[in-house]
């Protein structure tokens, strides 16, 4: 089971590191130029452009979007990979042989995404450095003044609130691919199938938890 | 052995098996025949218990599987070697793992004593280099090979093979075969044999269960399958004109 896990780690999430990180970094700079480009009026200080981006990545775009994007690239990878063993009866081959085959294959990617919020973690801390650097060389803002932004404000609950969803999705993301994996029926046409489905209900989930969650900790 | 007491199972209320009762002997290849859709592969998973019968009960060396509860049955299914049709090897496993995986589901060996039993029941399927290869990377033949010795690894008392012939070509299905005969006899094994192979019937057919419709049509061995007048065998065993010439040859005799 130690190595299943470890199988896991490997497979889910130090596998999506480099995604998250490219897409992280270029959409925190996107969101720095894009606050920068509407703060048209001059009364309105441009260590906003700091503020908006720490609170867009913290809040938003590292918890939830990555996680939608993850429904993708993690979802669909488990669904297949599962509805592949369901397909050529290595699922049956488990259970014959008296092995759990829902806990042997599912379990290890619980724990192993317990650790999704590290890889979130890095997607607030590059998506706000990409912020950085796309405000500052770009000659948006000044580097103190981004700086200045991103510490302006800051509510340390937020931080909190964004790692409570990211388990909670990480949680959606281990268990939504899998039951559609394990359960589906047919052939290689059906695998495919099966991943679509399973990224668009993992998908729907994370937005809709996104909003409950959302409601529940931070609405007054 | 396996014995076999008037067993049913229906799926969407369409009734797959009809009151099928048999015994299935230990050291022998039992084989199951028939046409598809006759009831042979709901059978086998029902032995397997991946089905579960409706009524009449089954059961190994006088334990009733159904009267078993989960901790026996756990421990029953530790005494089963299956050999799927498309083999079912664990993808993401060399043949060596996918070979010592009961062992270390099973087992408290240690990886060095885990390691000389894959390389003796490799050995024993005539696979000697190709323990780091990926089931992808192997033929077909070989794929049967690697998992007949997953199958046999762990000693079990029980061994089904579901169609361990088809999609292999004549020579490696003989080899197959022979392969399943001998184990069963070293190593004094109930074996069942779901096939379609009727060069499987005639080589190692030493009790042969025929199916039609979800019921037993007839029961015999591979020399009584040449001198039945069994109708719906005749029909479904000598379709072909050699096997017709086979069986004139063998009553001439």
């Amino acid at each position: 089971m130690k190595n299943l896990i470890f199988k896991e780690i490997d497979d889910l999430v130090i596998g999506s590191l480099g995604i998250v990180a490219f897409i992280s970094f270029f959409v925190g700079g996107v969101v720095a130029i894009q606050t920068a480009l509407n703060l048209t009026n001059p009364l309105i200080p441009k260590y906003l452009i700091g503020f908006a981006t720490r609170q867009s990545v913290v809040l938003e775009f590292a918890p939830t979007f990555i996680s939608v994007i993850m429904a993708g690239k993690m979802g669909s990878f488990i669904t297949s990979s599962i509805g592949t063993m369901r397909v050529t009866e290595q699922i049956d081959a488990l259970e014959v042989m008296g092995v759990n085959s829902l806990n042997y294959l599912v379990f290890p990617k619980i724990i192993a995404l317990l650790l999704y919020p590290f890889l979130i973690g890095i997607a607030m801390f590059l998506g706000v450095l990409g912020g950085w650097m796309a405000g500052v060389y770009g000659g948006f803002i000044s580097s103190a003044e981004f700086i200045n932004g991103t510490q302006m404000d800051f509510i340390p609950f937020h931080i909190v609130y964004a790692f409570i969803k990211t388990l909670i999705f990480a949680m959606l993301l281990a268990t939504i691919p899998s039951f559609h994996g394990y359960y589906m029926k047919g052939g290689a046409l059906e695998v495919g199938k099966a991943s679509t489905v399973s990224f668009v209900w993992t998908s729907v989930s994370i937005i809709l938890f996104n909003y409950i969650l959302t409601q529940l900790l931070l609405g007054s | 052995m396996i014995e076999v007491k008037n067993i049913e199972k229906s799926f969407s209320g369409n009734k797959i098996l009809k009151g099928i009762s048999t015994v299935f002997e230990t050291g022998k290849t039992n084989l199951i025949i028939g046409q598809s859709g006759s009831g042979k592969t709901v059978l086998l998973k029902s032995l397997l218990g991946i089905h579960t019968p409706e009524s009449g009960t089954i059961s190994f060396d006088g334990r009733i599987y159904s009267e078993l509860n989960p901790d026996e049955k756990r421990e029953l299914r530790t005494e089963i070697g299956m050999v799927f049709q498309g083999s079912a090897l664990f993808d993401s496993m060399t043949v060596a793992e996918n070979v010592g995986f009961p062992l270390r589901m099973f087992t408290k060996d240690n990886n060095k004593k885990i390691q000389e039993r894959v390389d003796f029941v490799l050995k024993r399927v005539a696979l000697t280099d190709a323990h780091k290869k990926l089931p992808s990377e192997i033929s077909g033949g070989m794929q049967k090979r690697v998992a007949i010795a997953r199958a046999i690894v762990n000693n079990p008392k029980y061994l089904f093979c579901d169609e361990p012939n088809s999609g292999l070509d004549p020579n490696t299905a003989i080899l197959i075969d022979n392969l399943i005969k001998e184990i069963t006899e070293e190593y004094n094994i109930t074996t069942v044999i779901n096939t379609h192979d009727m060069n499987s019937v005639m080589e190692i057919g030493e009790k042969i269960l025929f199916l039609k419709d979800g019921l037993k049509a007839w029961e015999g061995n591979k020399e009584e399958i040449f001198r039945t007048d069994n109708e719906a065998v005749v029909a479904f065993v000598y379709s072909s004109n050699l096997f017709k010439k086979v069986r004139e040859a063998y009553l001439k005799e």
